[in-house]
């Protein structure tokens, strides 16, 4: 800690100036209504502090002493030479140190609290998760460019909406279909990136009643800008009232109705589909919605297999009638082990 | 290969008379404006006979003075081009609201985003930072010219091509409407099947190689060619910081170039390094662009660093408080930044472990920063600081960077970045280490540096309206946007629904006009000094009492620097030759051997110029001309023996004869 701090008055000046301006627009980070999302606000909060008790004092050193030095005060003590003092250059050094240390113990421990891989282990400050709650799981994909959520226990799946009931975990499970985007409702939780082929999760909870905004925060072409939605925090009877609408509305979201929506687009209203295909996500993720393509994980699965040897291919070839098509590419006449494809594609 | 070869499309390629947008009245009215004031230029240069000049004197020149200033005029140009895109941007975002849309569709609006990073980065801080380092650092070091003095007129000009490539998709095609990384899927060639990703690829890679190059240039100057009695631990500290900001750049563009070239690979030949199918991987461009990126922020921020370092003091009237710790800081700074480049996308899903690793290096970087910080701060202390505009620039960095590296390590834990990454409060944050830190101490360096270079200071009243016009502006233009990250609005975005937002952004182009009337202060700044350059002359070569060996010399410097070179004793080696009342030697006088200009690296650049615009536009025939028309021309260039010349010695006598009449008249 640097020997010049200034009174704790001070200290607390920016950051009543900062709630003075802050508290005239809706900064939805320091108000959030998700807990995961108000940790993070704690975090912020409590990191600018820790940064503050150094940066203050160097701005106001600096204005203090370019001051206090300046030539017109001829100052008596000027010494062209002194350059070195071991006690100010430890100064120098432990105190950010002392800091750094500080935050990075607060860092370690809240990147793994927060992980947004981690299921949840509480509603909110003090508020333990009941031991009979399954979190509500919403499949998210992010498309070109317009959402869509499915929410495979309910059976239910829609466009540019998204609901969930006031204080029960939602795990959310994410993915996209050409480009990056990244999942972001400030109020609830931190952002995460959605990927083509890959799945990405994210554990929050909302725990007050609204109207939410949803949007991609990271950029993926022409209609980014309008790629937004609406997250409704709402009480459990209401979000059964909300799913029971969709069911009702008769909607069915099938594999040619997906191919049809998967098409370019931009700010399309709320569509919301009472039927959802099996396994339609799954699809989404292995990049095989369409009749004829070969699932990612199923060909992982057999390059995994195949890459075994010859032994690997004939067992997988004697085995697993699926994997023949597949075989029947890799071993062709002039080659009829395969000898030599899958060593160079594969592992 | 179809059965008859369609010879126009291997001469023309996609390149069509649809590429001109001529039924865009912005770009059309943008180009009227360059093309008018391009002729307007070129007609002038006839007028008044300087082409031979400037082509014997400037662009085949391989002194490393010319080179540095041309590296900052061409700096100072794209910074025009690149601030022009920031106020589109600002103005945008200042309308669209609610209904109104703006003006500016996506497509203009992604492809103006994405060339205001690019361009700002590539094109104006860097040259400006290398321009400034090849300027400054053979001076200070007491050498006559760089390692290599013709690869540093080719490094030039391979930049230049980069720059010229970027601005030919203004009016040639299009831009890519990416993002200034070009982050696939999103330019892969499904998402992105136009010519704007290709621009981006073949411009970064021809600048690529020019800075890949000088970077290998200055370092083995540093290295190999410092006056004797110049240990490393007596070197002066700008020059310490040009050390690690080209080893780091020796270190990280071979990245780019390679991480470019796979992204090529995918768009031209069908390759699946960054595809969603077939075993690509985009999570992989990501890291490798960033590995690149990290470092290169501190490419950028080390030799303003030494800048400040070297203001501080001198004004100061001081020896720089803990030279030693901040060679330390500086080393440590370059060794972790390769340590850090995950922070860049904590959001991408990697496990609390590796994100919390890459959190806590990126905060340790702070230590050696913030003790910089306070070895600045001690440097002024019992010191008689004269606030010369370079000591404003550096006051002004030193309150304004250490809130931008506040925000930074705040964007370190990575839990926070979940809520504030790609938010306008990050568009905030680098903007405030960028501005705050690279802007301004590119500023403070040329003001401090400027005599040295023409022989005549800049003006004091337009350099304090430009300090004061960008200082205020800066924070007028960027506080907005930390609250407006703060209430959860995102980047990149050409439309917002809710319209409270509205002020905010008003706020933030107001900014944007001030820092565009600090723009205008720095050119009327530059105007008004070459106007009254007779009252503003320097005959003394050291107008600011400076400390360090370039301030020996006249100003300018001679085209040999020093007739003698130097022996070296002290850190401070001019501070100490002046303490000691050293005598400049005034006879026996040796010739000196130099190297001759040559027209090679603009021919050799011209053709890399050539060969990518070929490449973008798919143009087969040109492009395989062009290229084995660069590879024979290289060779051809090596077997040019007339590369160097020596300066007789009774031109030096007359010289510095001349010198020593200038420094008696002014005593």
């Amino acid at each position: 800690m640097p020997p010049y701090k200034p009174p704790r008055g001070l200290l607390l000046l920016p950051l009543l100036a900062a709630t003075l301006l802050l508290g005239g627009c809706n900064a939805v980070l320091l108000s959030p209504s998700g807990d995961i999302a108000v940790q993070q606000r704690d975090l912020i909060i409590i990191s600018t502090i820790l940064m503050l008790v150094i940066i203050i004092p160097v701005i106001i050193l600096t204005l203090v002493f370019a001051f206090r030095y300046r030539a017109a005060a001829n100052n008596p003590d000027y010494d062209p030479e002194w350059n070195h003092s071991t006690r100010i250059e430890l100064m120098v050094w432990s105190a950010p140190l002392i800091i750094i240390i500080a935050l990075g113990a607060i860092t370690w421990v809240s990147t793994h609290r927060l992980d947004p891989y981690r299921p949840l282990d509480r509603l909110s400050e003090g508020r333990e998760l009941p031991t009979n709650v399954k979190p509500l799981v919403v499949e998210v994909v992010s498309m070109d460019w317009k959402w869509l959520f499915i929410y495979p226990e309910q059976g239910i799946a829609t466009v540019n909406e998204l609901a969930a009931p006031v204080d029960r975990p939602i795990q959310f499970k994410l993915t996209s279909t050409t480009v990056m985007n990244a999942f972001f409702v400030p109020a609830l939780a931190g952002m995460i990136y959605t990927m083509p082929g890959m799945e990405t999760q994210l554990h929050a909870v909302i725990n007050k009643a609204g109207t939410y905004d949803g949007m991609s925060s990271n950029f993926s072409g022409a209609g980014f800008s309008g790629m937004r939605f609406k997250f409704y925090g709402m009480p459990t009877g209401d979000f059964d009232k909300w799913v029971q609408q969709a069911r009702e509305g008769g909607n069915t979201l099938d594999r040619p109705t997906y191919v049809e929506l998967d098409k370019p687009s931009e700010r399309v209203p709320v569509q919301r589909y009472g039927k959802v295909a099996a396994d339609l996500y799954d699809a989404i993720l292995n990049r095989c919605v369409l009749q004829g393509q070969t699932c990612m994980k199923d060909q992982m699965a057999m390059d995994h297999r195949a890459n075994k040897g010859l032994t690997g291919r004939y067992s997988l070839a004697n085995n697993d009638v699926s994997a023949r098509d597949y075989l029947g590419s890799i071993c062709t006449s002039s080659n009829p082990t395969g000898a030599g494809v899958l060593e160079n594609k594969v592992l | 290969m179809p059965d008859h070869l369609d010879i126009t499309k291997l001469l023309f390629g996609r390149l069509s008379l649809d590429a001109i947008p001529y039924h865009e009245p912005i770009l059309v009215g943008t180009f009227a404006v360059v093309a008018l004031g391009g002729l307007a230029l070129l007609a002038a240069l006839t007028y008044f006979k300087v082409w031979g000049y400037l082509w014997r004197e400037w662009f085949t020149s391989i002194d490393h003075k010319k080179i540095g200033i041309m590296y900052i005029v061409l700096a100072i140009i794209m910074l025009l081009r690149g601030f022009g895109d920031a106020i589109m941007m600002r103005m945008q975002q200042a309308i669209a609201f609610g209904d109104n849309t703006g003006y500016l569709p996506s497509h203009h609006y992604d492809q103006i985003f994405t060339a205001h990073g690019v361009i700002m980065i590539f094109f104006v801080a860097m040259p400006l930072v290398t321009g400034l380092m090849n300027y400054v650092v053979p001076l200070q070091i007491g050498a006559r010219d760089v390692a290599f003095p013709f690869l540093n007129n080719f490094s030039f000009w391979m930049t230049t091509g980069g720059a010229v490539l970027t601005m030919i998709s203004l009016f040639v095609g299009e831009y890519a409407r990416t993002g200034w990384l070009a982050m696939p899927p999103l330019s892969g060639i499904q998402s992105s099947p136009d010519v704007g990703v290709d621009y981006y690829i073949w411009a970064l890679q021809v600048a690529g190689v020019g800075t890949l190059l000088s970077g290998i240039n200055l370092m083995v100057t540093i290295v190999k060619m410092r006056a004797p009695g110049m240990s490393m631990m007596k070197m002066p500290v700008f020059t310490w910081t040009s050390l690690c900001t080209n080893v780091l750049i020796v270190a990280a563009f071979p990245v780019l170039t390679a991480v470019l070239a796979l992204l090529s690979l995918d768009r031209y030949v069908g390759t699946n390094f960054f595809t969603n199918d077939l075993g690509g991987n985009p999570m992989m461009y990501v890291n490798l662009i960033w590995i690149w990126g990290h470092p290169e922020v501190y490419i950028l921020i080390l030799p303003a660093f030494g800048v400040f370092s070297e203001v501080v003091s001198t004004y100061s009237g001081k020896r720089l408080f803990g030279y030693t710790s901040m060679v330390y800081a500086t080393v440590v700074i370059t060794v972790l930044s390769y340590l850090v480049w995950l922070h860049h996308f904590f959001t991408m899903g990697s496990g609390a472990s590796v994100n919390s690793f890459f959190g806590i290096t990126t905060m340790i970087i702070s230590i050696p920063t913030g003790a910089k910080i306070f070895n600045w701060l001690f440097t002024m202390y019992r010191g008689r600081i004269r606030f010369e505009v370079p000591m404003l620039w550096t006051i002004g960095f030193m309150i304004t960077f250490v809130i931008g590296g506040m925000t930074g390590v705040l964007l370190a834990v990575p839990p926070a970045d979940f809520v504030l990454h790609n938010s306008l409060f990050l568009i905030a944050h680098f903007h405030n280490v960028i501005i705050g830190g690279v802007v301004f101490g590119m500023f403070a360096g040329i003001n401090y540096w400027f005599p040295k270079a023409f022989g005549f200071k800049l003006d004091d009243f337009w350099g304090k309206c430009s300090f004061w016009f960008w200082f205020i502006g800066f924070y007028v233009a960027f506080m907005p946007l930390y609250v407006l990250g703060l209430m959860g609005i995102t980047r990149r975005l050409n439309h917002f629904d809710d319209p409270s937002l509205q002020i905010w952004f008003q706020v933030a182009a107001l900014g944007a006009v001030l820092i565009a009337l600090g723009i205008g202060s720095f050119l009327m700044q530059i105007f008004v000094s070459i106007r009254n350059r007779d009252k503003l002359r320097d005959v003394s070569g050291d107008p600011w009492h400076g400390r360090t060996l370039e301030w020996s010399t006249s100003s300018p410097p001679p085209n040999y620097n020093f007739a003698f070179t130097p022996q070296i004793h002290d850190g401070d080696a001019w501070w100490q030759m002046k303490q000691r009342g050293s005598k400049r030697p005034l006879a026996g006088f040796l010739p000196i051997h130099m190297p001759a200009n040559t027209g090679a690296g603009i021919i050799l650049a011209g053709l890399s110029t050539a060969f990518g615009f070929a490449m973008i536009w798919h143009m087969w025939i040109p492009a395989v001309v062009s290229f084995a028309a660069l590879i024979l021309g290289a060779i051809y260039h090596t077997f040019n023996y007339k590369r160097d010349y020596y300066i007789p010695a009774e031109e030096v006598a007359q010289v510095e004869a001349e010198r020593t009449r200038l420094l008696a008249n002014h005593v």
